[in-house]
């Protein structure tokens, strides 16, 4: 050890130069290094008891995937639903008074407009033979001696035009003298739309919820942690550790937790949707549908890990800064 | 007393603690620059008052108490770190850091400096040479005796270079053939120019060393005297 001279000036006031003589890098250069070394560290206390730290994780993740697949469920009903719009139709019964080659007539016109993609006329014969055939009341309908369905004319527009003017159009439509009565096919689809705009609300206010739960469930266990090392913090105050310095460690802690739960989360989603591919195919397939199951995917992961990372981060930050101060040498 | 300029003084200084205990009463003194000294009295009599007083645990009551030139009353909670970064502290049960080894216990100081790996190494061994335990510098401190626990805790506490050591109580735990050691160990730090101040009650240890003893009874100075 070199023989330190007895009038040499403190080591809190020495020049700018010297400082740099006795081995002290620049500000940036020594957080870099100190932050590198932390952030390591953090992870090798994690993993020097490992048990512990992922039963935390899995707390983490299982809170996390709750939210993240409740928002996975709803893309792919949307999707869904998307597809449904195809079906949009308006069935215009006609009065009976309409021949069937008026109705034809008719038909063709409608067929001319803007914004119909498909029209088709259903006259009252066959309306009679696709009732026979898809009822089973066949029997029953040889005891009516007269025909008791209408003629229809099976409207479907343009889903592109949007849902106002479709509403618009149609409603110019049933207002033909022809036409005796209109039912729109999408008072459904809107009450689905509805439907799921609550649920959406819904899974909003449950990941907040879950978000909230997930930065307790840190505050916790860095809570446990900051009382594990009481002492150490004590001894590191003694020997002039900044706060920064004591909490780097922690915070760190909770980068970890908030990413390996995260991860968790992703692999259970990942799992759950494959468990749930073959199934929602099968489905899918009876309904003539070649829908598949849609993930996360690149945005939604990250989306997720961050989430994860920033809970874990913050539920750390916001019980160190409470209990740290609270621990000072006796 | 010494002409050179104090290291420590301290100025009519009263400590009454919230609960109205006065652990000291108007108690003046000063360390010179390079002294080495025993702050001895019976248990209760205010030693570790003092020295929390110095190192910044505790704030007086009344007095001044001013540290290299440095009147403590204008250090803030904020600048508390950086001053303690400055001193060279010594505990009777050590207050080492456990689940770390030798090495990174006595590097920590330099670390919280936030001094660059390769100096750090090069003083921390160093500094565990000059205490003698260079070869355990891997070790956890739990594998080693009080004795070279304690020369871990000294070897922190000198790697930083600190104008002035403090120890309260360093022998306490210490049989007496260890206790003559860290004393020797402390002399030794003396003559490199380091003050030092040794809170001690073990009389018998210190009796033959030519150091000044200040003496606190009761929270009051008895007489100073060179022995």
């Amino acid at each position: 050890m070199n023989q330190p001279h007895p009038n040499r000036p403190p080591p809190a006031s020495p020049g700018r130069a010297a400082r740099r003589d006795r081995g002290r890098p620049w500000l940036g250069a020594r957080l870099g290094q100190q932050h590198k070394r932390d952030f390591l560290d953090s992870l090798m206390r994690l993993y020097a008891k490992p048990l512990g730290s992922l039963l935390t994780a899995a707390v983490i993740g299982i809170t996390l995937a709750l939210p993240a697949g409740l928002w996975v469920a709803l893309k792919n009903v949307d999707a869904v639903s998307l597809g449904w719009q195809g079906s949009l139709q308006a069935s215009l019964f006609l009065r009976d008074t309409v021949t069937p080659e008026a109705g034809r007539a008719l038909t063709r016109r409608i067929s001319q407009r803007d914004g119909v993609t498909r029209t088709r006329y259903i006259s009252r014969d066959e309306a009679l033979a696709e009732f026979r055939e898809l009822s089973g009341f066949g029997d029953a309908l040889d005891i009516v001696a007269d025909n008791p369905l209408p003629a229809t004319i099976v409207v479907q527009p343009d889903t592109a035009l949007g849902p106002m003017k479709i509403d618009a159009m149609l409603r110019s439509l049933a207002a033909l003298p022809e036409v005796d009565r209109a039912q729109m096919d999408q008072a459904w689809l809107n009450r689905l739309y509805a439907m799921l705009d609550v649920l959406r609300r819904a899974v909003f206010i449950i990941a907040l919820l879950l978000g909230l739960a997930v930065l307790f469930i840190v505050g916790n266990t860095i809570r446990l942690d900051i009382e594990n090392r009481r002492e150490e913090i004590r001894i590191l105050r003694l020997l002039g550790a900044t706060d920064g310095f004591i909490r780097r460690p922690f915070l760190y802690a909770g980068f970890w937790y908030g990413l390996a739960g995260g991860v968790l989360a992703w692999l259970l989603l990942v799992v759950a949707l494959l468990a749930l591919g073959g199934p929602v195919r099968h489905l899918a397939g009876l309904y003539d549908s070649g829908f598949v199951l849609s993930g996360l995917g690149f945005t939604g992961s990250m989306a997720l890990l961050g989430c994860g990372i920033v809970l874990g981060w913050l539920g750390s930050a916001l019980t160190v800064s409470r209990r740290l101060s609270a621990i000072q040498p006796r | 007393m010494s002409s050179a300029p104090a290291i420590i003084e301290l100025r009519e200084v009263v400590k009454r603690y919230a609960g109205g205990q006065l652990a000291l009463d108007r108690v003046s003194f000063s360390l010179a620059r390079g002294e080495m000294a025993f702050l001895t009295g019976h248990s209760g009599a205010g030693k570790s008052t003092l020295l929390k007083l110095i190192a910044l645990i505790e704030r007086p009551s009344r007095g001044q108490v001013i540290i290299n030139r440095r009147n403590l009353s204008s250090i803030s909670a904020a600048g508390i770190p950086r001053y303690r970064q400055g001193l060279g502290l010594i505990f009777q049960d050590y207050s080492l850091l456990y689940d770390r080894s030798v090495f990174d216990n006595a590097a920590m100081p330099l670390l919280l400096r936030g001094m660059r790996p390769t100096d750090i190494a090069r003083r921390v061994d160093a500094a565990l040479d000059t205490v003698g335990l260079l070869r355990y510098r891997d070790k956890l401190p739990v594998t080693l005796s009080g004795g070279e626990q304690q020369r871990v805790g000294i070897a922190r506490a000198v790697v930083g270079r600190p104008y002035l050591l403090l120890a309260d109580e360093p022998t306490g735990n210490l049989d007496p053939t260890l206790s003559a050691e860290i004393m020797r160990l402390f002399a030794r730090l003396n003559e490199g120019g380091t003050s030092v101040l040794i809170a001690t009650h073990d009389l018998n240890l210190i009796s033959s060393l030519p150091y000044r003893q200040i003496v606190l009874e009761h929270g009051h100075m008895a007489t100073a005297e060179a022995s």
